[in-house]
């Protein structure tokens, strides 16, 4: 068990920065998820934390040692595999086994830790097979197995559910939350998806080009973003983006989207947003349940408007709706009752205290 | 099999046109048929040969009497058939374990040349492969010289008295060795080198991650994912080298005193310089039994293997 701390960390490829400079400090006992599109440098990142990649600049501690020149042998962390990285020729025992042994742990000793780790995965009854006879979900549990049985500082993911099937997948999301609250190590996790750092992290990192956009709980994350990308990264079906105009008109704000359509700012973001009045390049976020059918009463910001239905897509519990405004295509999310209809013009309402306003030349949430 | 006997109830017997027209219709008709020029260059060059061999064998040394396992008999009678025996042995296995070692050694160290670079090495590391075996013993033989050869040279100007490469029982024996393991390691070096890089990136990273040393990491990741390649290679050059004719051939002849005589050198001595040609194939035939062993202990271990990963 330990904290994981980076200090500007870059790493260079020939003349190609793929990390730039990263500061992050990793708590004991969290799970840490990183996230951000392919090729933003998070696997690299984790790879530079396990010892596999050598850093070009700056400094990781684990535990409070510096590491910069420590092998992964001596860095006591465990790595969980995208392709699981099994060895073929041993079963799943030897599998799990092979660090301890490696470590010169006594026998009964690792059949105790073997057998327990096979208990808290569920198993057991397959610690005589060889990866070949196993499924996508077992060997990843024995990656898993491979990991926990070490009794690591870190656990260190890369990708570990991205070869699983959707079902699977979502199974497995749950059992590697389950198996962090019963072992407790610091974990750092990294997935191109957003649900899965969502659904699994204390904290989560959005990477972007070699750099962190924010670190934050998913919650934070979800509903303060600091950046446009982390605003459009996080959330399905993504935040919608419409360019807008910043109106001032006797010390009341309002946001004009098109000629016809314009919201008033809410009271409390006035002062926030002040500044910006008449500014170009604005954006307005909004989240597509923010966007639903009218009801009879209203609530403090939230304005109905008119609309063109472009597209429904039915999800069952709710209807998906497309249309566009001033060029940008625009998703809500209805009650699936409401009676959206491609084609039909509907009344939908925009609650607008979760608006989110947009500076498109800094990529800052104002 | 199952093909032939699912179909076999609608051939109908009275319709001999149409029940020809089938079977020459049938997929494994036309596989033995496809296969069929190999077949007969087989049993032309391998086959056939094989079985006369056989049959000279038991023949007396004009050729004119059958005399059984005569021939046998009397080889097991005489010294120096048994110093071929250990001599190919020694020859076969000596040369296989250290064109084996070599190859895997220089093999690593190609693996870990950067792409761009490989190529060029690759290519020259397998020179010795590609000459002709009897080309380029011909260029050892003069190394070899006892009193013009560069390598004596050398020694001379350290104050080392010149070696009788080829002139002495054990360094003839050396010779004979050093040449063929000069010559078989590239095909070794090539043939691990490829397994080298089938053998997954991460399987390593995970054992670095687990504690392994780069010793370990090829003891237990590399030497268990290349065991299958290993065996083969080993096997196949095993039975090249035990048939070995040319490199004894041209290198010493067999000599000096015999001491450097294979099974292949010998019974070309005995059979066709000698003039006892069922003699000389008699010779021949005892590689047959001994590969035999060998062959079928590598590839059982390589089945089993096969189906347990």
């Amino acid at each position: 068990m330990a904290q994981v701390t980076l200090r500007k960390i870059v790493k260079k490829y020939d003349e190609v920065l793929a990390v730039r400079g990263i500061d992050l400090d990793i708590v004991d006992k969290e799970f840490l998820v990183l996230v951000g599109p392919s090729g933003c440098g998070k696997s690299t990142t984790l790879r530079m934390i396990a010892g596999l990649e050598e850093i070009s600049g700056g400094d990781i501690e684990i535990g409070g040692h510096v590491v910069n020149d420590v092998p992964p042998k001596d860095r006591d962390i465990a790595m969980v595999f995208q392709n699981y990285a099994l060895y073929p020729h041993m079963n799943v025992y030897e599998n799990m086994s092979f660090g301890l042994k490696l470590k010169k742990t006594p026998k009964d000793e690792i059949d105790r830790r073997v057998k327990q780790a096979a208990g808290i995965l569920d198993i057991t009854e397959l610690l005589d097979r060889k990866p070949k006879q196993l499924s996508g979900g077992q060997r990843q549990r024995v990656a898993m197995g491979r990991a926990i049985v070490r009794d690591p500082k870190v656990f260190l993911f890369d990708e570990p559910l991205s070869n699983l099937d959707a079902k699977l997948r979502v199974q497995m999301r749950t059992e590697i939350k389950k198996v962090h609250q019963k072992v407790r190590t610091t974990t750092v996790y990294v997935t191109h998806d957003q649900i899965e750092a969502m659904t699994l992290a204390d904290r989560v990192v959005v990477m972007n080009a070699g750099l962190i956009e924010q670190v934050g709980t998913p919650n934070d994350l979800y509903h303060s973003p600091a950046t446009k990308f982390v605003a459009g990264f996080i959330g399905s079906p993504a935040m919608n983006f419409i360019p807008c105009q910043l109106e001032q008109a006797a010390g009341a704000l309002s946001v004009r989207l098109s000629d016809k359509l314009s919201f008033p700012v809410p009271s409390d973001r006035t002062a926030r947003y002040a500044s910006h009045a008449g500014k170009a390049n604005l954006v307005l976020g909004l989240r597509p349940e923010h966007i639903a059918e009218t009801r009879p009463h209203t609530e403090a910001n939230q304005h109905d408007f008119d609309m063109m239905i472009d597209v429904d897509e039915p999800m069952g519990m709710e209807t998906l709706i497309y249309f566009t405004i001033g060029g940008a295509d625009v998703c809500g999310r209805v009650n699936p009752n409401a009676g959206a209809m491609s084609g039909k013009a509907m009344k939908l309402r925009a609650d607008l205290s979760n608006m989110h306003l947009i500076d498109d030349s800094t990529g800052k949430v104002l | 099999m199952a093909d032939i006997a699912a179909r076999s109830p609608t051939v109908s017997m009275g319709d001999n046109r149409s029940s020809l027209h089938k079977l020459m219709q049938r997929k494994s008709t036309i596989a033995f048929l496809m296969a069929l020029p190999l077949i007969l260059l087989v049993l032309i060059l391998v086959a056939y040969p094989a079985g006369y061999a056989v049959y000279l064998a038991t023949l007396n040394k004009g050729m004119t009497r059958f005399v059984g396992f005569g021939n046998f008999e009397f080889l097991f009678g005489r010294e120096t058939f048994w110093m071929v025996v250990y001599q190919s042995c020694l020859f076969a296995i000596t040369a296989v374990i250290f064109k084996a070692i070599i190859g895997f050694v220089v093999a690593h160290f190609v693996h870990n040349i950067p792409s761009k670079g490989q190529r060029k090495w690759r290519g020259m590391l397998l020179v010795p492969w590609v000459i002709p075996p009897a080309m380029s013993t011909l260029a050892w033989l003069w190394l070899f010289d006892p009193s013009y050869s560069a390598i004596n040279w050398i020694l001379a100007h350290f104050g080392i008295a010149g070696i009788p490469w080829t002139g002495e029982t054990d360094w003839a024996r050396f010779s004979v060795i050093l040449v063929n393991v000069w010559i078989g390691s590239p095909f070794f070096m090539i043939m691990y080198l490829a397994a080298l890089k089938s053998v997954p990136e991460q399987l390593y990273e995970a054992a670095s991650i687990d504690g392994a040393t780069w010793w370990q990491r090829i003891w237990f990741v590399t030497l268990p994912m290349m065991r299958n390649i290993i065996a083969i290679t080993a096997l196949f050059s095993l039975i090249v080298t035990f048939a070995n004719f040319d490199i004894v051939r041209v290198l010493t002849a067999g000599g000096p005193l015999n001491s450097t005589h294979i099974f292949g050198t010998w019974a070309f001595r005995v059979g066709i310089e000698g003039g006892d040609i069922p003699l000389g194939a008699a010779v021949s035939l005892f590689m047959v039994p001994i590969l035999a062993v060998a062959a079928t202990f590598i590839l059982r271990d390589i089945t089993k293997r096969g189906s347990e990963v």
